[in-house]
């Protein structure tokens, strides 16, 4: 299979919030979306990167977070790992019911489910990864998110 | 990359102009001190303009709703001004287009307020 690869090591900072970011735009560019597509992507990595630096490494300067780009003919999948202590993603509550609808936060993996075709967590020993999927357009016969 | 916000009275109303990016880190906390800023100095009837808001992440959606519940709460109006088809289309991902009283234009804004 025809892919390339990019993978970067990060420290639990905002600065690798807005570099991871960046990476995502500038590879969903390379890889041919379109601008909504770029935005909504890049703003899926920047959630996922958020959660591994914010929630799963809590800044600590001793974790990373690693976040592997690939990319095909068919798709640009991306896996944000953290050294945290783990994520139970059933465990979210829905920011759209009544009760959390005017909770400052528990968006962001809302929105990346939102914006991008399939989002997978793994758990890690330790952390968690999650890999978010976007296919590009003509390659997504089954559309949406296929597992949690 | 950074945000910038200043503020201007029309008939009463406090209008803050936001330029930039509402995210993680110094958006929110630009967005945060300055309606801390302005209901502390006794106005709670708030226009937030995001005609040049270019970018806004879920922290600064948080954001959002919490100076919206902050104003409410002490008795305050808080309305959002010209959003842009982005903060549009997340705001009603997120069901909160309907929580905000959103308006396009400044004058009707500004007298849609109670008086």
């Amino acid at each position: 299979m025809n892919a390339t690869r990019v993978s970067y090591t990060l420290e639990s900072s905002l600065e690798s919030v807005n570099k991871a970011e960046q990476a995502a735009r500038d590879l969903a560019v390379k890889t041919g979306f379109d601008e909504e597509e770029i935005d909504r992507i890049a703003m899926s990595v920047r959630e996922a990167t958020v959660n591994a630096v914010l929630h799963g490494n809590q800044y600590d300067p001793k974790k990373r977070v690693t976040i592997a780009f690939e990319v095909t003919p068919e798709s640009l999948s991306v896996a944000v790992r953290d050294e945290g202590k783990g994520l139970d993603p059933g465990s979210i509550p829905d920011p759209l019911a009544p009760e959390n609808l005017l909770k400052q936060s528990g968006r962001g993996i809302f929105l990346i489910r939102a914006f991008m075709d399939e989002v997978r967590f793994r758990s890690m020993d330790p952390g968690t990864e999650i890999t978010l999927i976007k296919r590009v357009r003509g390659n997504d016969p089954d559309g949406k998110e296929a597992s949690k | 990359m950074t945000m910038k916000a200043s503020t201007r009275q029309v008939d009463g109303i406090i209008i803050v102009d936001l330029s930039g990016r509402i995210t993680l880190g110094e958006g929110s906390v630009v967005l945060r001190d300055t309606i801390r800023d302005v209901v502390a100095a006794g106005n709670k009837r708030i226009l937030l303009n995001l005609g040049d808001v270019t970018y806004i992440d879920s922290s600064g959606i948080g954001e959002l709703v919490s100076s919206f519940t902050s104003v409410r709460n002490q008795g305050g109006e808080l309305k959002l001004l010209n959003l842009t088809k982005k903060v549009h289309d997340l705001l009603q991902i997120t069901k909160l287009y309907t929580v905000f009283d959103i308006k396009d234009d400044e004058a009707q804004a500004v007298a849609s307020f109670s008086k």
